[in-house]
């Protein structure tokens, strides 16, 4: 462990309860930053002893005390606040033992809050609880940097201008204000999956995502839904060695090497959707994570349980892409004409996958012609070189 | 906290008349009431249609006066409550119940509080 791990694993755990500390976002980095940089040089030190035994307590600590001193020396409306909540804050209580985990909820509820654009939650998310540096999230997104930060500020002075509040929800509202936070953690995990535009796969961003699906489901315990999203993650994640060749190329489920799937993630995963399952209060990130289940059970798929659980996700949402993931497990269960038949009702305008999976069942069908046709109009909205090449292959592939 | 929950009027559609209008007054009478008994209720009041506006302008010591609103768009201002709360949730759970019982969508904007003091 170095200074740079303890900066990983802790930053975010530390702002969380610096924020509760100080009850101001900006003035929480600013501290937990200013003991970063003090740990860097007394850490290091020739006979500074190296890590504490609990460095993230002792950032906390001196961060705190940081704080305090620079509230001191400043008369800002922020800190005048802060320093009316520290002289309320006992002394010597949890902080000094390490951050205190409820603090992390709290502010994912806070960066996730509706009133927030979405790219705000997700960038702020990010920031503040995967402690990622803003040129890293502008990297993940393929956007300015510019615009990042100034989501970041304008987020953060909105909390603070609308008083957007610290706490997890009470029961009462949880069903309006959990959604956003899956979404939010399901969207990181995906664009880290599936880029939408370069190559393929951005780990980082995924293993953030599982990183922090597993602490809202470590936090929240008695929540399906939580426990749902990081089995989804899971068992998706535990395919991805297999789910690009040797030359960086697409593999289907149905051509992957099923023994480079990771067996331990495939495990915590099938123990999770089990535990779901004992709760009987389905929703849709379970039932996602059951037909994942279903995917990695066994040397095959069971197609017609996939079908089953597919008619039921269709029951909580009824989107569209729903609807085109179905088909593909109808195609599987009834043939491909009947799931043609469900396809051509669809409308996505954008979504490459549609008529990737037209084209797929077209050819399925004899229908070459059709087919090629199809995957040219796949090709051109795919977003990134991976998935073209692989759409291209699959046209190549096609009877004259 | 305090904050401002401004009614979003649509001017271009008519408002209900009758029975309609009485319900949805009776409704926002209710919220005030609601809002009465729990401490929270500041200021509230709806405003006439946009074509009675004025917008007075002070230019180098000179006064002007124009007819109409501000902005000449369909959107307008068409009444408000001011609400002290202790934060954007709290405000959030009135203004859902401000929009349920009035004819438009609801603006919620802090106030800055330097000038609450």
């Amino acid at each position: 462990m170095d200074v740079g791990s303890v900066y990983r694993a802790e930053y975010g755990r530390c702002v969380a309860t610096l924020t509760r500390l100080l009850g101001d976002i900006g003035l929480a980095e600013e501290a937990v930053q200013d003991a970063f940089a003090v740990a860097v040089a007394k850490w290091a030190e020739p006979g500074g002893g190296g890590l504490p035994p609990n460095p993230g307590g002792w950032i906390v600590t001196t961060a705190r005390n940081r704080a305090i001193d620079r509230i001191r020396r400043e008369s800002t409306r922020e800190a005048r606040h802060a320093q009316a909540l520290l002289l309320h804050q006992p002394e010597g209580t949890e902080e000094e033992v390490g951050p205190v985990r409820d603090d992390q909820l709290r502010l994912i509820f806070t960066c996730c809050h509706p009133a927030l654009s979405p790219l705000a939650q997700t960038a702020l998310t990010l920031r503040l609880l995967g402690g990622l540096e803003v040129p890293e999230i502008a990297r993940a997104y393929l956007v300015p940097e510019a615009t990042i930060s100034q989501r970041i500020v304008r987020a953060k002075k909105k909390i603070r201008d609308a008083a957007i509040p610290y706490r997890v929800p009470g029961e009462a509202e949880l069903p309006d204000r959990l959604p956003p936070v899956l979404a939010v953690l399901y969207l990181i995990f995906n664009e880290g999956y599936a880029a939408s535009t370069g190559t393929l796969l951005r780990t980082d961003l995924s293993r953030e995502a599982v990183r922090l699906a597993r602490a809202l489901a470590d936090l929240m315990p008695d929540e399906p839904e939580a426990l749902g999203l990081l089995a989804l993650l899971l068992l998706t994640e535990a395919r991805r060695p297999a789910r690009v060749g040797p030359s960086g190329e697409l593999v289907t489920l149905a051509e992957q090497d099923r023994t480079r799937w990771d067996a331990e993630l495939i495990a915590e995963g099938h123990a999770l959707v089990r535990r779901c399952l004992r709760r009987d209060r389905p929703g849709p990130y379970q039932i996602q994570a059951a037909i994942n289940a279903v995917h990695t059970d066994g040397p095959a798929t069971d197609w017609p349980q996939v079908l089953a659980l597919y008619d039921q996700l269709r029951q909580h949402t009824p989107t569209p892409i729903v609807a085109l993931n179905r088909a593909v497990a109808v195609a599987e269960v009834h043939g491909p004409a009947a799931a043609l038949a469900i396809v051509e009702q669809l409308d996505i305008p954008g979504y490459h996958l549609l008529p990737a999976t037209r084209a797929d069942l077209l050819a399925r069908l004899g229908r070459a012609e059709e087919a090629r046709a199809a995957y040219d109009e796949a090709v051109a909205l795919a977003g990134n070189d991976t998935e073209r090449a692989f759409l291209r292959d699959r046209r190549a592939r096609l009877a004259p | 906290m305090r904050y401002l929950l401004a009614v979003q009027n649509d001017e271009s559609v008519p408002l209900p008349t009758g029975a309609d209008w009485d319900a949805s007054l009776s409704r926002v009478e209710a919220v005030n009431e609601e809002m009465r008994a729990e401490g929270v209720w500041v200021f509230a009041g709806g405003l006439r249609s946009s074509e009675s506006s004025t917008v007075v302008r002070v230019q180098n010591g000179t006064t002007t006066m124009t007819d109409g609103p501000f902005a000449e768009t369909k959107e307008q201002l068409g009444g408000f409550w001011v609400i002290e709360v202790a934060d954007l949730d709290a405000a959030l759970a009135w203004a859902e119940k401000c929009a349920a019982a009035c004819w438009g969508p609801i603006e919620v904007r802090p106030f800055d509080e330097l000038s609450q003091d």
